[in-house]
């Protein structure tokens, strides 16, 4: 084999029957029409779109904290491919919002009309809390890898409720990205479910620690089935999921892992706290995330990445 | 045929060496070294461009670094995998890592000042990796050799990204031109120590060459890098900084000066700005995590038992 | 004494079904507590890159194989009979498709 350029040496085995190596990659929204759909204001689509965009976000942030940190190295590996789905996620939401806002900007004929959309990272990067519409679930902090894999479970078993239902959206990007996210959410209330059964029938410790973060982290759940205006607005058009009709199948998923991890039922969920994360109502967490998301990228002025 | 005769055949006619074949004493020890080392070295390397992830500038650049970043931790699995075919055990590795009573690659020992240097680790770094690491495709070690043709395939994904990271900051601000080449000033000479000490000093390196454990020596790896690594610095229009870094027709080789090697022996026992800091976070996840791994183990025993 | 540490899950062997019509193909091992969280672990470590379409996990220490000692008896006595493969027969490069 010769080394002088790296990659040809690299060719001699390029076998694919011999060595599994990755092919089909596929863009989820080729081909999808993205016209905001009749009846629609593109205001509310934009919004919903930040909404679901932003709770994977932050969400996928508190992810990418735990990267070096994890209990062992295949989760490392687990952690970043949950915390990669729901970025991946994000990305999609965020360009939608911002796709559908510039044509909610032309329709209604603003001075900015003809002006570039904001994009992903525009988004991402250029927004104070307060523009942060996530539940408030996805920016709590994990005290250790219970409270981690707890707070998963509550997420992905409501995310994937919701992005199951969004298949049926009459936004065909909606229904696309709820159609590749359901495929992902399932493995990531999978792979939650599982430690949460085994730390809860696991060793004393373990059942101790994994009471406590039940007890802190899913009390104050109620927030992600109370419909926010915007989400009864498109569930009426057809267009979003009104996250009350979830709770029957977030209740029974819950009861059971709680069973078979020997812990008592479910504690029942808090009053509605002062103000939701889908009015940009945030804890000093979120302010802690963002600056450290958005630092770089706001100290370079007109830089390129 | 005696075991012996076996395996000098096998090794002469180049073929593999597999797990159950018999293997002198000192062939398994220098191959569960060299492959634990390596293994420490890829999760080590995770940390200097993980403490990135959260603070990358755009998301398309937080997805591209943080499946990079996994891709180490693989890397890590791969090897301690292919490791402990040879009868060494994960949770043994792992102490000894974070006991210091085993090295990785003292690159890791550097800080990452500014985002550029996530570029520059991906040009030079996992550059001066594959270059040591192609070789190691044809290691006389069957699980080794494979392991590392599946690592040298996702390491020019990284190599790839770092050097268009730098490509793109280098059309950005002035400001940020000068982060590249600062970062290239300062992760240079370290990347040339990765291929260890200069031949006449090191002794392991014969026994090694004749069992075809590595197949190339170090200043001949070296002289690649460098043969290979100065056009692509051209063409991003940095400088290397080497004022002895000229092209040398009668060797048909770049010519380069002479390294620090007090700094590469400074670093590589303890003494570099990040290795205690990089084995305590190694430490600290390591003890965090028993508590979970323990109630995994105790887990599945219980459900073993009812089952039984 | 440190050198009794042992990892606390058990070591799994792990195999990949790269596309329909191809065998499983040995991959690598890796650590877990139980098979369920071993092909999670096979997933996420072996398939990042759309690489298999099928696992399967075995423990290793099930794992029943051929030692070297038995080579000859396994596999000798297959050396011989050249006539199993197709180039063991001639036939002129004129005569087409076979
Ligand atoms: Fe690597
Ligand atoms: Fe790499």
């Amino acid at each position: 084999m010769s080394f002088d350029d790296a990659y040809d040496a690299l060719t001699d085995h390029d076998d694919d029957a011999r060595w599994a190596y990755g092919t089909g990659f596929s863009d989820p929204l080729a081909g999808v029409p993205t016209a905001v759909p009749d009846g629609v204001d593109p205001a509310d689509l934009a919004a919903y779109c930040l909404m679901l965009g932003d709770d994977a976000l932050v969400m996928s942030h508190r992810l990418q904290q735990w990267v070096t940190r994890a209990p062992e190295l295949e989760d490392e590996m687990a952690l970043a491919n949950i915390g990669l789905d729901l970025l991946g996620q994000a990305r999609l939401l965020l360009s939608r919002a911002g796709e559908v806002e510039q044509a909610g900007i032309e329709q209604a004929g603003f001075e900015n009309a003809g002006g570039p959309a904001r994009d992903e990272d525009a988004l991402a990067y250029l927004r104070d809390p307060a523009d942060f519409r996530n539940v408030r679930l996805a920016e709590r902090a994990d005290e250790d890898f219970a409270h981690l894999v707890a707070r998963l479970l509550v997420f992905a078993t409501w995310r994937l409720a919701l992005l199951d239902r969004l298949t049926s959206s009459r936004d065909p990007v909606l229904a696309a990205i709820g159609a590749k996210g359901v495929k992902e959410a399932t493995y990531h209330r999978e792979y939650a479910a599982g430690w949460v059964v085994r730390l809860g029938d696991g060793t004393d410790l373990s059942h101790t620690r994994m009471r406590a973060a039940v007890d802190a982290v899913e009390p104050p759940a109620g927030e992600l089935f109370e419909p926010h205006e915007v989400e009864l607005r498109l569930a009426a058009a057809g267009v979003a999921v009104d996250p009350s009709a979830l709770r029957e199948e977030y209740d029974g998923v819950l009861a059971e892992v709680h069973r078979v991890a020997t812990l008592p039922p479910p504690p029942p969920f808090e009053a509605a706290t002062v103000g939701a994360g889908r009015d940009g109502v945030h804890g000093p967490e979120l302010v802690e995330i963002l600056n450290e998301m958005q630092e770089l990228a706001r100290a370079v002025p007109g830089g390129v990445w | 045929m005696t075991d012996e005769r076996v395996f000098e055949e096998t090794i002469a006619k180049d073929q593999r060496v597999e797990p159950r074949d018999w293997m002198p004493d000192g062939y398994r020890r220098t191959m569960i070294r060299q492959i634990a080392q390596h293994a420490h070295s890829e999760i080590i390397g995770m940390q200097p461009e993980g403490a990135w992830i959260t603070r990358a500038p755009t998301l398309r650049r937080k997805a591209i670094l943080l499946a990079k970043v996994q891709d180490e931790a693989g890397h890590g699995l791969y090897l301690y995998s292919a490791a402990e075919t040879l009868g060494a055990d994960r949770g043994d590795l792992t102490r000894r890592l974070i006991e210091g009573r085993q090295k990785y690659s003292s690159i890791f020992n550097y800080p990452t000042l500014t985002f550029a240097d996530v570029g520059v680790i991906g040009w030079l770094v996992d550059g001066a990796a594959i270059c040591n690491q192609v070789p190691l495709c044809r290691s006389s070690y069957g699980p080794y050799a494979r392991a590392m043709i599946r690592i040298c395939k996702e390491e020019s994904f990284h190599q790839r990204q770092g050097y268009e990271l730098l490509m793109t900051m280098m059309r950005g601000t002035p400001a940020q031109r000068e982060m590249v080449q600062d970062a290239t000033d300062r992760w240079w000479w370290p990347s040339l120590m990765m291929f260890g000490p200069p031949d006449e000093e090191s002794p392991n390196s014969a026994q090694s060459m004749a069992w075809k454990i590595k197949r190339h020596s170090n200043d001949e790896l070296r002289q690649r890098f460098v043969d290979m690594s100065v056009p692509q610095a051209e063409a991003l229009g940095v400088t290397l900084p080497d004022p002895a870094l000229r092209w040398n027709p009668g060797r048909d080789h770049y010519d380069f000066g002479e390294i620090d090697w007090a700094e590469f022996k400074r670093v590589i026992s303890g003494g570099g700005p990040m290795n205690a800091e990089r084995l305590a976070h190694r430490r600290r996840a390591d003890e965090d995590g028993a508590w979970v791994r323990e109630a995994a183990a105790a887990h599945a025993a219980k459900r073993a038992e009812a089952r039984a | 004494m440190s050198d009794e540490i042992r990892h606390e899950w058990p070591l799994f062997e792990v195999f990949v079904r790269a596309k329909r019509g191809l065998n499983h193909v040995h991959v690598g091992s890796l650590r877990a507590a139980d098979h369920e969280m071993a092909l999670h672990h096979a997933r996420d470590l072996y398939t990042r890159r759309n690489e298999g379409v099928s696992i399967w996990v075995v423990r290793s220490d099930d794992v029943v194989s051929s030692g070297p000692d038995d080579k000859d008896a396994f596999f000798a006595p297959s050396g011989d009979k050249a006539y199993r493969h197709p180039t063991y027969y001639a036939i002129p490069d004129s005569v087409p498709h076979i």
